[in-house]
């Protein structure tokens, strides 16, 4: 039994750290998330310096850098093509990638293998792809999607270039990861999975996807803490600083805690993903319960600790916030996560 | 980072697997779970057959009786013992806080008389340390004990000692220079509990059970090569018990909440509400803060194995199980309905989770409070302000 991570790792760490604070200042993330296209496309080639997109990075690499990324809430597509384009394509692409598999009444990432109104056709050897995919993260700034799509033979995957398809931004509250439509009319399209084998790549989708947004909100939760005890430590009410107070210790050190168990069940998910271990799907779902409900409550915490501050557009704390309800809905919530474990506790 | 156990690790498992279905009594598994606590001559004998086989003391070191094992055989054999709901060892004050004390800071001669009989359970130690008057302010005790030639003369009343009713000795901390305050002048001693001087008197908790008592002490001499450390020094010598209480006890509590858990599960299949989404609702709640404990206690032992000492995210282990476990067994309550009203042969399964949900509300209090904790984690953790 060994649960820390290697020097290597650690050296990861503390690199992205750095680089990630120096360049992501919080007013900076502000005016991207505030901005039209919602991220610096020249952080893609940065992070490729960085060795941030090399191919023998593992799930455990990844959980790292999702955590620190989280931390000052990267805007980008370096997340959708990592967790959701990275186990369909057995490694990393070039350029920003991105999945779609949602549609009308379909939002799970399990339910998209069983069926599609999206068509795939193949005619005189190239196919192409016609129907409509929603919520496709990062879609707007992506160079090409994978699409989940019906054939003879079942669902398969398809990679499409964006450009190829018309996309519809839709109005998101978390500006740093947006969604968008994207509709497709005989869209030309390269076979990336054949029909019928869709569904073990988006098991593996989902697995590593919620475990690095576990890692990320943990990263969210360590950001709102920070946050809360420097204010605490620094405002003073009727003559103390308001840390001092058990009304607002107590809250920050139920935070604390939350993080703690968090951050344990955050890191064993990786894990269990990285060494595809016997109890990864539970892993995975326990720690998303246990790390997208954290770092809510982590954001709103500290927004009761900042007060009235923490209420306003101009402080950085409600892009966390909305950052975090978005982790918490995606792929289900906490109470369908529950139920899913409900039927592993009592059949 | 490798969750698996190694080859050796698997293969102690594996042997004490073997041994607990060999040594527990036959169909232990499927027995109804006891009320209340194993009686202490069944608990003594458990714990000579435990040492016999060499799972008691696993990390202390082999020269007083231990196994010299890695911390991780620990965390192993309270994994398997608390699945199968085998009984405790009777010594746990002396395991937990007065052994790892005395190896720290004791003698020679100290470390002799006492590790291998803690271990054996020949030797059962209370702890001294909270009085009427001080409770969650410890550097606050009163009891006095002045020096008289080659003695010391011990006079004050302790409170809240699980065991001393049965104990040989009690770790007893207490203010030896009254000219000093806070956490200056105090000393901590070994107390022969069969000394002269020394009364004991049960005080008899809410679920019937007299598990804490009263001491007193008058004019009770203890010997100057009785002090643990030197005198003066009592306060550091209990905060390295307070350190091992908080700092060990995570898996131990985690075991216990993990055989409560299965309890649940069949507790709920039992009364039939297995089909109730909001029973499954919050069954699945109650199993995510089990294994948030579980996965934090492992992450603090990898930090104690690497380092020698706890890592800080196990200070939230005692705070997070004990409100988990009044939740757990509150709710099995309410799985119950009015037959909660039932204990005795009447009840279900004799009564087994009135006592728990009783006994559960001493959680939050004994083994610092949860307000003490959280201002420790307040304080020395996130680094706030101090509240007093």
């Amino acid at each position: 039994m060994d649960f820390a991570f290697s020097e290597e790792q650690e050296m990861l760490r503390a690199a992205a750290r750095s680089w990630l604070k120096a360049h992501y200042p919080a007013d900076r993330v502000a005016s991207l998330a505030d901005g039209e296209q919602g991220w610096d496309p020249q952080s893609w080639r940065e992070f490729g310096t960085l060795g941030w997109l090399d191919p023998e990075l593992g799930v455990l690499e990844y959980a790292v850098l999702a955590e620190e990324a989280g931390y000052v809430l990267y805007p980008g597509p370096w997340w959708s093509t990592v967790a959701l384009a990275g186990p369909v394509l057995g490694g990393l692409p070039d350029e920003p990638t991105t999945l779609a598999w949602a549609e009308a009444g379909a939002p799970d990432l399990r339910s998209a293998a069983s069926s599609s109104a999206t068509s795939a056709t193949r005619a005189a050897g190239a196919w192409t792809l016609s129907g409509t995919k929603q919520r496709v993260p990062d879609l707007a700034i992506a160079s090409s999607v994978l699409v989940v799509a019906a054939a003879d033979g079942g669902t398969g995957i398809w990679r499409v270039a964006v450009s190829g398809g018309d996309v519809i931004p839709v109005s998101t509250v978390d500006r740093t990861r947006r969604l968008a439509e994207l509709r497709l009319d005989s869209a030309a399209a390269e076979p990336i999975l054949a029909p019928g084998s869709a569904g073990d790549a988006l098991i593996a989708v989902r697995r590593r996807s919620l475990a690095l947004l576990a890692c990320e909100a943990v990263g969210i939760t360590q950001w709102a803490l920070d946050m809360s005890s420097a204010h605490a430590k620094e405002r003073v009410q009727f003559g103390r600083q308001i840390g001092s107070y058990q009304g607002i210790s107590h809250r920050v050190a139920d935070v604390y805690t939350a993080l703690q168990l968090a951050r344990s069940l955050a890191y064993r998910a990786a894990w269990a993903v990285d060494a595809d271990a016997a109890d990864v799907d539970e892993a995975v779902t326990v720690a998303a319960v246990s790390a997208g409900e954290g770092a809510v409550l982590a954001c709103e915490s500290a927004m009761q600790v900042l007060g009235g501050i923490g209420f306003t557009w101009d402080h950085p704390l409600h892009r966390f916030y909305k950052r975090a309800q978005w982790i918490a809905a995606f792929d289900g919530t906490s109470r369908t996560h529950r139920a899913e474990l409900a039927t592993a506790l009592l059949g | 980072m490798d969750f698996r156990d190694t080859t050796d690790e698997a293969e102690f498992r594996a042997g004490l697997r073997d041994w607990l279905a060999d040594t527990l009594p036959a169909n232990w598994a499927q027995r109804p779970p006891h009320v209340g606590h194993h009686p202490i001559e069944e608990r003594r004998a458990w714990s000579r057959k435990l040492f016999d086989a060499g799972y008691v003391g696993l990390t202390w070191p082999t020269e007083y009786g231990g196994g010299g094992k890695p911390y991780s055989y620990q965390a192993i054999f309270l994994e398997e013992t608390g699945r199968i709901g085998a009984p405790e060892h009777v010594g746990v004050i002396g395991l937990g806080m007065a052994g790892p004390t005395i190896r720290i800071h004791g003698t020679e001669t100290q470390k002799k008389q006492h590790l291998a009989a803690i271990l054996s359970g020949d030797t059962i130690f209370c702890q001294g340390f909270s009085e009427p008057g001080s409770g969650s302010d410890l550097a606050s005790v009163s009891t006095r004990a002045e020096l008289d030639g080659h003695s010391y003369v011990v006079n004050g009343q302790k409170v809240w000692s699980s065991w001393a009713h049965v104990a040989d000795y009690c770790i007893l901390l207490t203010r030896s220079d009254p000219a000093e305050r806070g956490h200056r002048g105090m000393t901590y001693f070994i107390l022969d509990m069969h000394s002269p001087g020394v009364a004991v008197r049960p005080l008899r908790q809410i679920t019937g059970d007299p598990e804490f008592n009263e001491i007193f002490l008058s004019d009770v001499r203890i010997p100057a090569e009785d002090i643990v450390d030197v005198p003066g020094n009592g306060w550091n010598v209990a905060m390295t018990t307070l350190l091992h209480e908080r700092g060990t006890l995570g898996f131990a509590l985690t075991s216990h909440l993990e055989g409560n858990m299965a309890r649940l599960l069949e507790t709920v299949k039992q009364v039939g509400a297995a089909d109730d989404p909001v029973v499954r609702d919050r069954v699945a709640g109650l199993y995510v803060e089990l294994e948030g404990l579980r996965y934090t206690n492992l992450r603090s032992l990898t930090t104690l194995m690497k380092t020698g000492v706890p890592g800080p995210e196990g200070s939230v282990a005692k705070l997070c199980w004990s409100e988990t476990n009044q939740r757990l067994t509150s709710f099995a309550l309410e799985l119950l309905g009015t037959d909660s009203q039932l204990d005795g042969d009447g009840g279900f399964w004799s009564g087994f989770w009135q006592f728990q949900q009783l006994r559960s509300r001493g959680n939050t209090i004994e083994a610092g409070t949860s307000e003490v904790l959280r201002n420790i984690i307040a304080e020395r953790l996130v680094g706030l302000p101090r509240s007093r």
